[in-house]
């Protein structure tokens, strides 16, 4: 593994670099002259529901690329300014008051990126992280299958090798997003006769392409970000391999240590917040605008919920940057990134019920076209809490690998894959 | 514990940490418990200041001095590891009246009070006579009538952390024009102590009562009638040495639980490897590290007086104060019958805990403050 991952990007700045003061001061500018304002009380995440083919966020990359403010903890071989996590929180708080394209920075940038920082060639890495930078290629994990999302190892879907390319076949759901990307990492079964970590590879896969069908699922908000791509006979080019062949397990791995951390909250590799609005300082305020806009926040009973909000975002925020820097020093073990995700996960089904109580009936039903429809944001309440590994998965990473507790029975520990039952 | 501690730092948390485990171990706190009237050995306390815990918020013109320069922080240190052993020792209020000297005393108050506390010969407590920034500390209600410059105090203060023990008073009251703080010797002509129970061990209460105390012009701590930022800093400090407190004895007890899960076997296999508890403990140990987390981001904030330093505080009393007794409890739960035992060590954890939780504020008193800190 090259050491370019996420834990090696500086914490704060070094004497080599611009420093961080001056860097903001600069960014302040640069934004004001160069970035949309958001609308009042609008936040990022709602932008980007009304841009679902993506091209709003991708001009917004392009605005930050050109004006050298885009990866700003990326090296700067690859496009990347080569700066310090310092430098990136100033950047973000600058940019709280604009648009930006936050699209960009789940899985694209905080994961996949890294991903390819960690174990991409040189060539794959010169070819896509760039273009990701500037906005050219958004891309997706093609992780889960209709047989499993869980149990990530016993994946289904099959990659033959023949001469120079592997053929590809079976199915991936749940794909967030996938209709609007250009490209994926796409974990493949290469090897049947192994147990099943051992026979997994990772590809680099073109997602629209002739025998890749997408389909888009809706999902219980009407909106239809969930996708399902289907492989008939796609041919992958073995330079497209990242990674070891049968060696996928170790990419995906660390995949998800990238997801964790940006689920988390800990990725270097994030810019702006998708939640805030103008004037606020970045913690999450859609409670507070709920209670002042229902004429609540004289109520004792919301003002505790209101603030109880409040104090697990703040804590969600300090408990980041206590696993972020134990991690850095090894105080912690890698697996440790699960405790902050697992932390946003239930922050987040405590934030959905919260609101909930506070919209009180406008919950259920409402006259108003423009009402906050709190009932239909509060469906997806389970979203965190499932994608990015289960909070069950979390929990028994946890337990096993950060408090060393037993590890559950595995049926098919052991067992080459063609041998173990599946979906 | 804070994951960025400088070498000095780290070597002062495990002198204090061995010198507790050699000199009160729980057995210690148990037998002080029945046999001290004062919860502490005072020559141990004293022994205890000669380490450094009541110096670290003194300026070093003034005979104090810290370790790393952040005297708070390395103040917390010692908080943290008083609560891993449940420690006895009025560490939060002589520390809080101290500083409160160290901050706003005339050179007078500080020459004749400060070197007692800071050597350990004499202690300290704080009476909360009137509501402290929103934080309305058992009810007890002192009363003060301005008299040729200074004050004559009348009435009764809530339950008074080492109260009966304090050599010093330090005495929030609201004069008038604001809150005043004024220092009064417990030797005062007028000043009673009466009875108080608390729920820890070693930790003693007490009513203090004034009759008709006349407090002089120079016994009036900073400016008459805007003490107010001051008394707030007092409780910012109390509640960040309580929430390290209560993150060393969750801490504890956390370890010890775990380590209980996996020695002790049901049907054949570790209690630790059963799925449905390894999940509990995963919750847990979130629990904990973000305890850990906002214990430490509220020890900042308080230590560089950061405008931010008031919601943090609060964020963490709140965080903490709630999750603190939930984990405990469940490490009873999960300890089965042995965890209601007397002989069993949680419920001092247990104590101590739900007594952090409950004095300067209940974490749904800090949501309040949180709420006035968002601008509701
Ligand atoms: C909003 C969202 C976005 C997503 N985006 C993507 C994406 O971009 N790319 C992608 O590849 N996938 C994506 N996913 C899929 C996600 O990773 C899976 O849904 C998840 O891993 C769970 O897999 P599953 O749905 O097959 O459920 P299952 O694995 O069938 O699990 C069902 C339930 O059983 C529990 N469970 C399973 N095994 C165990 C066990 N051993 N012990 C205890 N409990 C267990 C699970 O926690 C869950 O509650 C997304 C999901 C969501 C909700």
């Amino acid at each position: 593994m090259s050491t370019t991952d996420g834990n090696s990007v500086a914490e704060e700045e070094t004497d080599a670099e611009e420093s961080v003061d001056s860097f903001r001061t600069r960014a302040r500018t640069w934004l004001a002259e160069n970035m949309p304002l958001l609308p009042d009380g609008a936040t990022n995440q709602l932008l980007a529901r009304e841009d679902e083919s993506g091209e709003r966020a991708r001009r917004l990359q392009r605005f930050l690329f050109d004006g050298g403010f885009a990866g700003i903890c990326f090296p700067a071989a690859y496009g990347g300014q080569g700066l310090s996590r310092a430098h990136q929180r100033a950047f973000t708080q600058e940019s709280l008051p604009y648009q930006m394209p936050t699209v960009f920075n789940v899985p694209t940038l905080s994961i996949l990126a890294p991903t390819l920082l960690d174990f991409g060639t040189e060539e794959q890495k010169v070819r896509h992280i760039p273009a990701m930078l500037s906005g050219d290629e958004l891309w997706v994990q093609f992780l889960s299958e209709p047989s499993g999302g869980s149990d990530l190892a016993g994946l289904i879907t099959r990659a033959t090798r023949d001469g120079d390319v592997f053929v590809l076949n079976g199915s991936k759901i749940w794909s967030s997003g996938a209709f609007r990307s250009d490209y994926s990492l796409c974990l493949a079964r290469t090897d049947w006769q192994v147990p099943k970590h051992r026979g997994l590879t990772m590809f680099i896969l073109k997602i629209h392409q002739p025998g890749i069908e997408v389909r888009q699922i809706k999902m219980v908000n009407g909106t239809g970000e969930f996708c399902q791509e289907f492989f008939d006979d796609v041919p992958m080019p073995a330079t497209d391999v990242v990674g070891e062949v049968n060696d996928g397990w170790t990419v995906a791995s660390r995949l998800l240590f990238h997801e964790r951390d940006a689920t988390g909250g800990g990725s270097p590799y994030v810019s702006g917040v998708a939640t805030a609005v103008a004037g606020q300082d970045g913690q999450r305020s859609d409670l507070l605008d709920l209670a002042r806009e229902s004429g609540q926040t004289a109520d004792p009973r919301v003002r505790q919920l209101v603030a109880e909000a409040r104090v697990n975002d703040r804590v969600q925020s300090q408990l980041v940057e206590r696993v972020t820097t134990g991690i850095r020093t090894g105080a912690f073990p890698l697996p440790a990134g699960a405790i902050p995700s697992l932390f946003a996960a239930t922050n987040t089904e405590r934030h959905f019920d919260i609101g909930l109580e506070i919209a009180g009936a406008g919950a259920g039903a409402w006259i108003d076209d423009d009402a906050d429809r709190w009932g239909e944001t509060y469906l997806l309440r389970q979203g965190l809490s499932l994608g990015g590994g289960s909070n069950e998965m979390q929990r028994n990473i946890i337990s096993e690998r950060v408090l060393g507790m037993p590890r559950e029975y595995a049926a098919d520990r052991d067992k080459p894959f063609d041998e173990v039952r599946h979906n | 514990m804070d994951l960025r501690l400088s070498d000095d730092q780290q070597l002062f948390r495990e002198t204090t940490r061995k010198f507790l485990e050699s000199t009160c171990p729980l057995e210690t706190v148990r037998r002080l418990a029945d046999a001290e009237p004062a919860g502490f050995d005072k020559k141990w306390w004293k022994r205890g200041a000669e380490l450094g815990w009541v110096s670290m918020l003194v300026a070093e013109e003034d005979g104090g001095g810290s370790i790393s320069g952040h005297g708070l922080l390395d103040l917390v240190l010692v908080a943290e590891e008083m609560g891993r052993l449940v420690s006895p020792g009025p560490l939060v209020p002589t520390n809080v009246v101290t500083a409160a000297l160290a901050r706003s005393g005339t050179p007078t108050q500080r020459r004749e009070f400060l070197p007692g506390l800071v050597n350990g010969d004499t202690v300290a407590a704080w009476c909360l006579g009137t509501p402290v920034a929103g934080i309305d500390t058992a009810g007890g209600r002192v009363e003060a009538a301005p008299s040729d410059g200074g004050y004559v105090l009348d009435g009764v203060t809530g339950p008074v952390e080492a109260g009966g023990q304090a050599d010093l008073y330090l005495v929030t009251i609201h004069t008038g024009d604001g809150v005043t703080q004024c220092v009064v010797p417990s030797d005062t002509p007028g000043v009673a102590v009466g009875p108080a129970h608390g729920l820890d061990l070693v930790r003693r209460y007490a009513q203090v009562r004034f009759d008709q105390v006349v407090v002089p012009p120079d016994g009036v701590l900073g400016v008459a009638g805007d003490a107010a930022a001051d008394a707030e800093r007092q409780l910012q400090i109390a509640v960040v040495l309580q929430g390290a407190e209560m993150v060393g004895a969750v801490n504890r007890a956390f370890e010890f639980t775990v380590e209980y899960a996996s020695d002790r076997y049901s049907f054949g296999r570790p209690l630790a490897s059963y799925q449905a508890l390894k999940h509990r403990f995963a919750d847990m140990k979130v629990w904990l590290e973000a305890a850990h987390a906002t214990a430490d981001a509220a020890a900042r904030a308080v230590d560089v007086d950061s405008p931010l330093a008031a919601e943090l505080v609060s964020v963490a009393k709140s965080y903490i104060g709630d999750h603190a007794p939930a984990i405990l409890q469940d490490c009873v739960q999960l300890h089965g019958g042995i965890g209601v035992t007397w002989d069993h060590d949680l419920h001092l954890y247990l104590r101590r805990v739900v007594t952090d939780r409950s004095q300067f504020g209940t974490p749904g008193d800090h949501r309040e403050r949180v709420a006035v800190a968002m601008g509701m």
